[in-house]
């Protein structure tokens, strides 16, 4: 593994009325962040569905952003509290498949967070650049990898 | 009707335990309509048969299949493919075969780790730490046994597959109104149904089926059954805070164990329009878990003890991810 050429794929679920539009102003404002991420909007951080999360992984995600509203904050009451948690649900689960619970990460950001939101995502991606590939084998179907080393390929306990 | 005018029939067991064969013949007198109707060429469960004989066959000569056991070693790849040239409907009958079941929970572990398990536990004698080889060098020659993938696979992972028939096992009231089917089918009185169908099933969730009173779910607490002293007869279960997977799995067992007192596993598999039925059960369970402060959460969730088991002890090598990282990666 070349980690100088890795650049990690990070998937970033936004909520309609808050970090989307942080990202937006983020953009507007011209402040920067590398293009690593790739943000889809939802209505709301509760569409969150763990299906979506699961299929970025198998599609080759690296990491997984979820963002949503400050707590007590959501357009829906309280709809960002059920994606804190089945992130929180979530990370346990795939901690037993073998992948590191910080690939998934949860950011608060207000529609005003725009350079909060930025600065999240840079970090986000530096932290799944060190953890390096995640590199999903279902991602290319029959695909039986050959490398060997059975337990280095563990992340983390079990 | 003479013997061989008969439409041929045959069952086949890959990585199962033989509870899908149990089932069949559970059915009672009505597998007496399956010899009144069927000619049943290869059953190895039942009768003798050998390989050779089945691939001897003309190929789609076999008008049904029934493959339970998901796809574990090169021997059970070989016989998915041998049975789909040689029949005209195969069907995942099972668990297993549908959806990888509880042989395809070792899919958590990576290959070194199931051997040792298998060959290197306390209660094996093996101080040599003797491990199956594909083959072996004997005097005679070489000896050669299946290879042992690493993922266990469903069968529509390895072939095309025709009809679903879940369960674990599939309820027999349920293979019989299959039967019935089947049988109108070959007398022209009825229509096989869409390619790619779960039959023998419902489309809706246990929830459906199951008896018990729910009111708004809240849960301060996740406890595993055999923890409770008192258990209500007539509640939800989930909102006892029992682990329950109902709101995921596919109808059709009629609800048994929640009626019985015991939380839904999940034999029957996603119900229709699910995708990956773990991800549905976390949201579930996510969703009537009553906080919003993340470190009582944390607390809660502890209640939990093993939620791959929960989430995927029937549908793991079905689901999204199939297999662990390590699982993927070892040889």
């Amino acid at each position: 593994m070349n980690t100088d050429t890795f650049e990690p794929v990070i998937i970033g679920f936004t909520c309609n009325w808050c970090s989307y539009r942080a990202a937006d102003l983020a953009g507007t404002a011209r402040v920067k962040y590398p293009p690593n991420v790739r943000l889809i909007r939802m209505m709301c951080s509760g569409r969150l569905d763990p299906t979506f999360v699961l299929k970025a992984i198998a599609g080759g995600a690296d990491g997984i952003l979820i963002t949503g509203c400050h707590p007590g904050e959501c357009h829906y009451l309280e709809q960002n509290y059920k994606a804190l948690r089945r992130f929180q649900l979530l990370r346990r689960t795939l901690a037993q498949m073998g992948i590191r619970p910080e690939r998934l990460k949860l950011v608060w950001a207000s529609a005003a967070e725009g350079v909060k939101l930025a600065e999240e995502i840079t970090c986000f991606i530096e932290e799944i650049r060190a953890l390096g590939p995640l590199d999903w084998p279902a991602l290319t179907g029959e695909r039986i990898p050959v490398a060997s080393g059975f337990i280095s390929a563990e992340e983390g306990g079990r | 009707m003479s013997a061989s005018a008969k439409p041929k029939f045959a069952m086949y067991w890959a990585a199962s335990c033989g509870g899908c064969e149990i089932a069949v013949l559970n059915t009672h007198e009505k597998i007496l309509d399956v010899d009144a109707n069927f000619e049943v060429v290869f059953w190895p469960v039942a009768m003798d048969a050998k390989y050779k004989d089945v691939e001897a066959m003309p190929d789609r000569s076999i008008l049904l299949t029934l493959f339970n056991g998901g796809i574990r070693t090169t021997e059970n790849a070989e016989l998915a493919h041998l049975m789909r040239q040689k029949s005209q409907i195969l069907v995942a009958f099972g668990s297993c075969a549908c959806e990888g079941c509880i042989p395809g929970l070792a899919n958590l572990s990576n290959k070194q780790a199931l051997f040792d398990t298998v060959y290197n536990s306390p209660s094996t004698t093996n101080s040599q730490e003797t491990r199956p080889q594909p083959e072996t060098a004997v005097p005679e020659g070489t000896l050669k046994i299946p290879y042992f993938y690493p993922v266990l696979k469903t069968l529509d992972q390895v072939v095309d597959v025709d009809y679903y028939i879940p369960g674990c096992p599939p309820e027999s009231h349920q293979i019989s109104a299959v039967i019935d089917l089947v049988i109108q089918v070959v007398q022209g009185k009825a229509l096989l149904p869409a390619k790619g169908a779960t039959i023998g099933a419902g489309e809706s969730t246990v929830c459906d089926e199951c008896p018990r009173q729910r009111n708004i779910k809240a849960i301060k607490k996740f406890t595993r059954i055999q923890e409770l002293k008192v258990v209500d007869p007539a509640l939800c279960l989930l909102e006892q805070g029992i682990p329950c997977n109902g709101p995921a799995t596919r109808s059709g067992c009629g609800a048994l164990c929640p009626q019985a007192g015991a939380q839904c596993i999940g034999c029957y598999g996603p119900a229709a329009g699910v995708i990956d039925y773990g991800a549905r059960l976390m949201t579930a369970f996510a969703s009537v878990i009553d906080s919003t402060d993340p470190q009582e959460i944390d607390a809660i969730l502890d209640g939990l003890v093993d939620p791959a088991g929960q989430f995927y002890r029937f549908n793991l090598a079905s689901s999204l991810l199939r297999a662990s990282r390590s699982a993927w990666k070892s040889q």
